[in-house]
């Protein structure tokens, strides 16, 4: 590092140096004859513009090629593989604009350089031309627009009716989730019952929330719909889940949602990418203070049966927090304990 | 003529017989002078300019370089380099990164492209473009200024504060900025951040306000709106959008600082921090980014047109040619200017904001990539078939379009509100709005100050150091800007403090060192400007009454214009400021006060009608 450093006030230096050079010649450069350097430096600038080009246009080619693995991420859910498609169709065509146009503004700029008996053509219009390039960007951006809205209102759609629904909720600096437990409902919250333990603000006399249970990874199921329902505690964060391409911000006071299909499990992925340490993550992309960078998570897509098995595997929150029984109205607390797997005596000896 | 002229004619008066020195306070400091209040933006602007870059070396280092031992950097940043007691490594604060990335922000959007880019060219060219004394009141033009000082000041201040200046990033989304308890930025540094926007939208509001004012009440005989070059249709739209977005900026700020200090709850609701449920309900953080980027998303354009303008006047000068498509170019900015207004929600297509409403916003945010289109084809056509010098102000001109290009088409992405779901708010934005509103903008600024250098300060800025200066910073900025884009679409999402915490984004590691060691050398390359700038101040060759050839009025000011601009009558105009290179004229410029009378040899034949009916003889007697 410290060789970088040094590199970099090498760099700095260099050009302190070279400003100290030019001061010397300053003085002889305004003695000189004016027009000549002028012209010499006019062709050598123009020439300058045309190796702009080229290097230039070499250089993105051989980066956009060399580094694709890197950038071009896997591609796991339904909605995924079609905005990537509709991404690399908009590169094509946005990019075939940006080579054209490029090509044209340094060769002119070449081609055009000042020249000692030339004379500039004065042509301060076409309307035609005009309306040619009115029209053409119009019509791409039409067709473009058409696309897009087409996707956008697929992704945004309401959710179908069997999507697995999965709570996340961002907090300074983790996030949680909830699952809605067997009964396919996620109880009801009030941020006034957070506390310590109780991080969602579960409402216990909702019985809908005896069920729910809180894991440290979210497990979905691959090739069934999922309903993110997100909320955040404290203040905005985002989910990103880069490889689902699904991104949507979490809001204090304001619930959203976001669904999506995953379409490869975790081993599939492990699979692909030959990395066999592979996981999916959540990451958080809106900042939120000062551990925004670090509030991950890990996903597990799993084969539909290994995620109904991990879901009955897992122990509700209320039975992984008995004492909070006593929040639960007296006449659901049977009830509760049933449907949050809690034993008899296991709970007489909380509640005592 | 208007009374705000008459009063200076009167100033002139005494100038003549009484005292021809102004005291140094009323000439350089409390100048109302639309000259002196021009060079006194640009000087803060570059200022600004160079604590903004520093800022931004320093996070560059942090993500660059993360395991660099930065307790050399303890000297200057005190205790926001926290040493590590076992190894004694120094590491930037988690929160002070933040703060750089937001300060950096701040101040290149706001006061750099804003205030050192609007304030100064809009000062310095609107009178003496359109043919006016000064600004319609020259004492508000000054209080303008003056308030930006004042919220500069404040600004600076905050870096001094032991919380640290405001750390939520330049767009401030409340709760983050609203809540003292969840970050330490939040708390005085916002405070300050919020007063000093508060008036640095005054000062934006006064010169605005001006502006338009002078355009459209100051012009000189025959300068009608078709004839005004480029520049000025470029500034007065720019200050109409500034005069109708900032207001509800300040709004927004207004409400935040309520929120943040009297307890109500705008954009507050449900929120449990610090151990604690507060007791606002119903507010909604989503208002605010509204009430934001409807300032936002025009500030965009604010920094952007003017930039356009000049570069329009600078490339049509220096390929010698008329601008291509004249009324095409003010269409289209008059395009951009309202569809600016209507584009705004396109920050918003993942903040939960109704899909429906992204649909619409969606829409018009690719039909504003139309005008934007027509004028990047315009100025090529203007290079097509010209005798183009390659002044350094043309060469930034033309680095402008290239830019304007390159982070315009990166636009139709994210203006897609099915692609923005992956890359909103990743790297590729970052690239994306540097590359066309941050670095276009800038260079269009760079552009304008070696194009007016000589009618700021009668000097020549030095060629060779322009030409070194250009393709350093041209390449160095695709070097930063152009790998950004692949980290972005790997979906490295932006203001993070590093990346070693994802399996996903622990790629580019050499990339990213790359982009760091480009920027600073970027930066290295501002320092040979910032001496060239000062040093021609100073030791400039000499320079003459109209070095490039050029046709607007400005050009006919002595070489050094004092108080009132032209010694004499304020020239006339009968053309239009694009008589470049026009078939059968003696010279290849014919400027915009020389009568057709006077240019038979190449009127073109409705022209030839207009010199029969030119009067000569009210040239004088109007403005005496």
């Amino acid at each position: 590092m410290q060789n970088l450093l040094l590199g970099a006030s090498v760099v700095v230096a260099l050009v302190v140096l070279f400003m100290i050079y030019k001061l010397a010649t300053l003085i002889s450069v305004a003695k000189g004859s004016k027009t000549d350097q002028e012209a010499s430096s006019n062709n050598v600038n123009a020439v300058l513009m045309l190796a702009f080009l080229i290097i230039g246009g070499v250089a993105a080619t051989w980066s956009a090629i060399a580094y694709f693995d890197l950038y071009n991420l896997p591609v796991a859910s339904e909605h995924g593989v079609k905005t990537d498609s509709m991404f690399w169709i908009t590169m094509w065509i946005t990019g075939a604009a940006f080579v054209i146009t490029h090509i044209l503004l340094f060769y002119f700029s070449f081609k055009y350089r000042y020249k000692k008996d030339a004379t500039a053509l004065y042509y301060p219009d076409n309307h035609k031309l005009e309306l040619i390039w009115t029209i053409v960007p119009a019509v791409v951006l039409t067709i473009l627009v058409g696309y897009g809205l087409t996707v956008w209102n697929e992704i945004t759609d309401k959710a179908p009716e069997q999507a697995e629904v999965v709570e996340i909720m961002g907090a300074q600096f983790a996030w949680r989730v909830r699952y809605p437990g067997a009964d396919n409902a996620l109880g009801k919250y009030d941020y006034r019952k957070i506390d310590d333990s109780n991080a969602f603000g579960m409402d216990l006399s909702d019985k809908n929330s005896h069920d729910d249970f809180v894991p440290r990874e979210i497990h979905l199921p691959k090739g069934k719909p999922v309903l993110l329902k997100i909320r955040a505690r404290d203040v905005l964060h985002s989910v990103f889940l880069p490889q689902f391409r699904v991104k949507m911000d979490a809001v204090p006071g304001m619930p959203t949602q976001f669904w999506f299909v995953p379409t490869k499990s975790t081993a599939d992925m492990r699979a692909e990418t030959g990395n066999p340490d592979f996981n999916y993550e959540l990451a958080c992309t809106e900042i939120c203070g000062s551990g925004h960078y670090a509030m991950r998570m890990i996903v597990v897509v799993d084969e539909p049966a290994d995620y109904e098995e991990w879901k009955k595997s897992q122990q509700t929150w209320l039975a992984q927090n008995p004492e909070y029984l006593s929040q639960v109205p007296e006449e659901l607390q049977e009830v509760a304990m049933l449907s949050a797997g809690i034993e008899e005596n296991e709970s007489k000896d909380s509640s005592l | 003529m208007s009374t705000a002229n008459i009063d200076l004619m009167d100033e002139m008066g005494h100038d003549d017989h009484d005292h021809h020195e102004q005291g140094f306070l009323s000439k350089y400091i409390f100048s109302t002078d639309h000259k002196t209040i021009a060079k006194q933006f640009l000087i803060s602007g570059i200022i600004w300019a160079i604590i903004g870059g520093l800022l931004s070396v320093v996070f560059r280092l942090q993500l660059g370089f993360p395991d660099m031992d930065m307790a050399w950097l303890r000297p200057i940043l005190g205790e926001w380099i926290n040493i590590d007691a076992a190894t004694g490594m120094g590491k930037l604060d988690t929160e002070f990164y933040l703060a750089l990335v937001t300060m950096h922000g701040t101040i290149m959007v706001f006061f750099v492209l804003t205030a050192g880019l609007s304030g100064t060219f809009s000062n310095f060219l609107i009178p003496l473009q359109i043919g006016a004394r000064d600004m319609a009141s020259g004492f508000m033009n000054m209080l303008s200024y003056w308030f930006f000082f004042a919220s500069s000041a404040i600004m600076f201040i905050s870096f001094f504060i032991s919380t640290g200046p405001a750390s939520g990033s330049w767009v401030i989304y409340p709760p983050l900025s609203a809540l003292p308890q969840s970050m330490s930025g939040a708390g005085l540094g916002m405070t300050l951040w919020l007063v000093a926007m508060a008036l640095f939208i005054v000062s934006t509001l006064l010169g605005g306000i001006n502006y338009i004012a002078t355009v459209i009440n100051l012009r000189t005989d025959g300068m009608s709106f078709t004839k005004l070059p480029l520049t000025i249709w470029a500034f007065f739209l720019t200050a109409i959008i500034g005069l109708l977005s900032f207001p509800v900026l300040l709004s927004a700020a207004l409400l935040l600082i309520l929120d943040r200090s009297f307890g109500t709850s705008f954009f507050l609701s449900e929120i449990y921090i610090g151990g604690e449920a507060l007791p606002n309900m119903g507010g909604s953080p989503i208002l605010f980014q509204h009430l934001f980027w409807f300032l936002g998303h025009p500030e965009v354009y604010i920094v952007l047109l003017p930039s356009l303008g000049i570069t329009s006047e600078i490339i049509a000068t220096n390929s010698r040619k008329p601008i291509f498509g004249y009324k095409a170019m003010i269409g289209s900015m008059m395009g951009i200017a309202i569809l600016s207004f209507v584009v705004w929600a396109h920050h918003m297509f993942v903040t939960g904001m109704n899909p429906f409403a992204g649909s619409i916003f969606m829409l018009l945010t690719l039909i504003i990539a139309v005008p934007s289109a027509i004028k990047a084809f315009n100025y090529i056509t203007t290079l097509w078939k010209g005798n183009i010098i390659f002044t350094p102000a043309m060469m930034f001109s033309i680095g402008l379009v290239s830019f304007f290009i390159s982070g315009g088409v990166t636009g139709i992405f994210l203006g897609n509100a099915a692609l923005d779901i992956q890359l909103h708010d990743t790297y590729f934005v970052t690239a994306h709005f540097h590359l066309v509103m941050g670095s276009a903008a800038f260079f269009g600024m760079i552009a304008g100050v070696y194009h007016w250098f000589p009618k700021m300060f009668g000097r020549m800025m030095n060629r060779k150091l322009g030409y070194i200066h250009f393709w350093t910073s041209f390449i160095g900025i695709y070097l930063i800007f152009f790998p950004m884009h692949y980290i972005g679409i790997a979906g490295f999402p932006r203001r993070y403090y590093s990346f070693t915490n994802f399996d996903a984004f622990s790629t580019f590691t050499d990339l990213n060192a790359f982009i760091s060691i480009a920027a600073i050398a970027t930066f290295a390359a501002q320092l040979i400007f910032v001496f060239n700038f000062f040093y021609s101040i100073f030791k400039g060759r000499r320079a003459t009454k109209n070095p490039w050839n050029s046709t607007t009025l400005e050009w006919t000011t002595p070489i050094e214009p004092g108080h009132g601009n032209w010694p004499g009558a304020i020239p006339k105009v009968y053309r239009w400021p694009y008589d470049l290179s026009k078939p059968g004229a003696k010279e290849d410029f014919i400027m915009q006060d020389v009568p057709y009378a006077e240019t038979p040899e190449s009127n073109l034949p409705h022209e030839q009608e207009l010199a029969g009916l030119e009067d000569k003889g009210d040239n004088t007697i109007k403005v005496d």
